[in-house]
């Protein structure tokens, strides 16, 4: 799935020409709601008393345009879902935001980016409105502090989309929405009608066919469904360095080279490293860990591995590594085409899993003893007593000189940081 | 000098698009911008940060102590390093093209008939300045929610528009002397 395209997830001042992309679309964005009559606080005030609705009309267009096209591409297989920032929600601070915005919205006759429209084109109403927006701005932030908790935890469900809140298809979500835009355009041209006093036998016969298209291709939608886990991993393509050069891998490419299985000695050495974060992911079930975990190590068996995947797309920064961690590498494996598949970057599978962990730090520890293991996934050790992280080699110390040789395997792929992401 | 602004503020007036085509030119704008970059649209997030940069030259220690402008200005992180400062100064700058093209760039204030100018920049910039601090507290503005959260079919998105559009016409009835 080659968009987003990774050169332009982010913008960062070692990137200049990154400023001009944004600034382009940010133009073109402009440019779209000076045309459209947004400059005027007349015609955006005129929706709140049912004269024209001509915000209502533009704004619903655009998301539905937008939406079939961007389900579309996603559909098709051009758009990979998860690389695309999907405003987490906190529900509450979002409601009460949104209470606070409907009422500036009315009194100053503007929302922010058509203020932007109308200041620049002269309109002295739109450039008060963008200096107390500053005012605005700036007043929250200093008052943030005053309900910071209940900012940044009440109604928090994270990256959560409609299709989800109703157990439905994308694609249905996505039809009953266009169907829904439709019928308000209906009620909007009544409105327009009857309260605004205006002939609607003048309006272009052609926005009948614009709604036939509209609702023929998110039918279309439904009908292709959304690609399957399966097929997202047949199309993940990984870049890695290799002697400098960067290659194109197929995951599978990865896991037959070994070039993602990292040695304990490894994780032993980037787990102290200050500079990435580390989360070691221990698939196994939780009896098993509790017996024995590696110090940090979050238990996700691999039924849950799934339903976690949002968090780990929303929240993350960059340089975070992922490591899955089983007895031996099967589950592990499994777990690490689960996050690929869904465009986690950074995802590494412990070599030979924790047997081979306790094999390098922890084989002499008292009341760790080896024994046969029948099954390959399953523990090679026995424990006297379920300590889980309290064994001395669950927290091995970097400092004492292992002389472990290995090759280094991790490489950053470098992804937008998700705090970067969205209206912040 | 003067005959330049004036042929400037004098070019023939055009009349606005109709609403849909509109609306179609501006989804396909938000599409491009999700497809390509993973992003959408926005601008009260750069208000914030463009304000937090000036707070940052005047008082860097305030910044690093203030939990909410830590994240956008503490210590060496620069307030600037985000797409949606590009994307508002060219929202700027798109806006002014447009109003060039269309022969509507004219210095007035657009109000309703029956409120008098100073009433009417006095309630532009108390709105502007409710309307910011909601959109900070929501996490996006209409452009940023509304719009992009709308496309993406995001949860807290939809359920913002709604408030937005409940909070405006519950508010309406109370200043309908402003607009009518």
């Amino acid at each position: 799935m080659p968009f987003p395209l990774p050169a332009f997830m982010a913008v960062s001042s070692a990137n200049p020409w990154t400023y001009v992309v944004f600034g382009l679309i940010g133009f073109a964005f402009g440019f779209t709601l000076e045309m459209s009559g947004f400059g005027d606080s007349r015609k955006l005030a005129a929706q709140f008393y049912f004269k024209e609705l001509t915000v209502l009309k533009v704004m619903f267009t655009a998301i539905v345009t937008a939406m079939v096209l961007l389900f579309g591409a996603v559909a098709l297989g051009l758009l990979d879902f998860n690389l695309v920032w999907v405003n987490p929600t906190y529900l509450w601070s979002g409601i009460l935001g949104g209470l606070i915005m409907g009422v500036g919205f009315i009194i100053g006759g503007f929302c922010p980016t058509t203020s932007l429209a109308s200041a620049s084109t002269g309109k002295i109403d739109g450039m008060l409105f963008m200096l107390g927006g500053f005012v605005g701005a700036f007043l929250f932030g200093e008052t943030e502090s005053l309900f910071d908790h209940w900012y940044n935890t009440a109604g928090y469900f994270g990256r959560v989309t409609l299709d989800q809140v109703f157990g439905l298809p994308i694609g249905v979500v996505v039809l009953l929405i266009v169907v829904m835009a439709l019928f308000m355009f209906w009620g909007a041209e009544q409105l327009e009608r009857i309260v605004g006093k205006r002939d609607m036998s003048r309006e272009p016969k052609i926005r009948f066919a614009g709604a036939g298209l509209l609702a023929a291709a998110a039918l279309a939608i439904v009908f292709i469904g959304s690609p399957s886990l399966e097929e997202k991993y047949a199309r993940v393509q990984i870049e890695r360095a290799v002697e400098g050069e960067p290659i194109k891998f197929a995951p599978d490419e990865l896991l037959a080279k070994r070039m993602v299985h990292i040695h304990p000695g490894e994780l032993l050495q980037v787990r102290a490293d200050d500079r990435l974060r580390v989360l070691v992911i221990d698939v196994r079930p939780e009896n098993e860990y509790n017996l024995f975990h590696i110090k940090g190590a979050l238990n996700l068996p691999l039924a849950q591995i799934a339903g976690f995947i949002p968090a780990l797309l929303e929240r993350q920064a960059a340089n975070t590594v992922y490591v899955l961690v089983g007895n031996n590498e099967a589950a592990a494996t499994e777990a690490w085409k689960m996050l690929v598949a869904n465009s986690v970057p950074n995802a590494y599978i412990l070599e030979g899993g924790l047997n081979h962990w306790i094999t390098v730090f922890g084989e002499e520890e008292d009341g760790i003893a080896p024994v046969p293991a029948a099954l390959e996934d399953a523990l090679r050790f026995t424990f006297q007593a379920a300590l889980g992280d309290r064994y001395a080699c669950a927290d091995p110390s970097p400092l004492a000189g292992w002389e472990l040789e290995y090759e280094p395997k991790i490489q950053l792929q470098l992804k937008r940081d998700k705090s970067g992401g969205g209206c912040g | 000098m003067t005959t330049f602004v004036k042929s400037i503020l004098k070019r023939p007036t055009k009349p606005f698009v109709h609403p849909y085509f509109g609306g179609m030119i501006l989804g396909i704008v938000l599409f491009l911008a999700l497809f390509l970059t993973g992003n959408g649209l926005g601008s009260s997030g750069a208000t914030s940060r463009l304000v937090t940069a000036a707070t940052d030259l005047a008082a860097p220690g305030h910044v690093d102590r203030t939990p909410y402008l830590l994240k956008l200005a503490g210590g060496d992180k620069n307030p600037f390093d985000d797409w949606i400062v590009p994307v508002f100064f060219g929202a700027l700058l798109g806006g002014f093209a447009s109003g060039f093209f269309n022969g509507r760039l004219k210095f007035e204030i657009t109000k309703g008939p029956q409120i008098s100018n100073r009433a009417r920049m006095l309630f532009a910039f108390l709105g502007g300045a409710l309307f910011l601090y909601g959109a900070r507290m929501a996490r996006g503005c209409t452009s940023g929610q509304a719009l992009t959260g709308g496309t993406t079919l995001a949860a807290g998105s939809w359920a913002i528009m709604f408030a937005i559009f409940g909070g405006a016409y519950a508010m309406a009835y109370f200043v309908r002397k402003m607009w009518n």
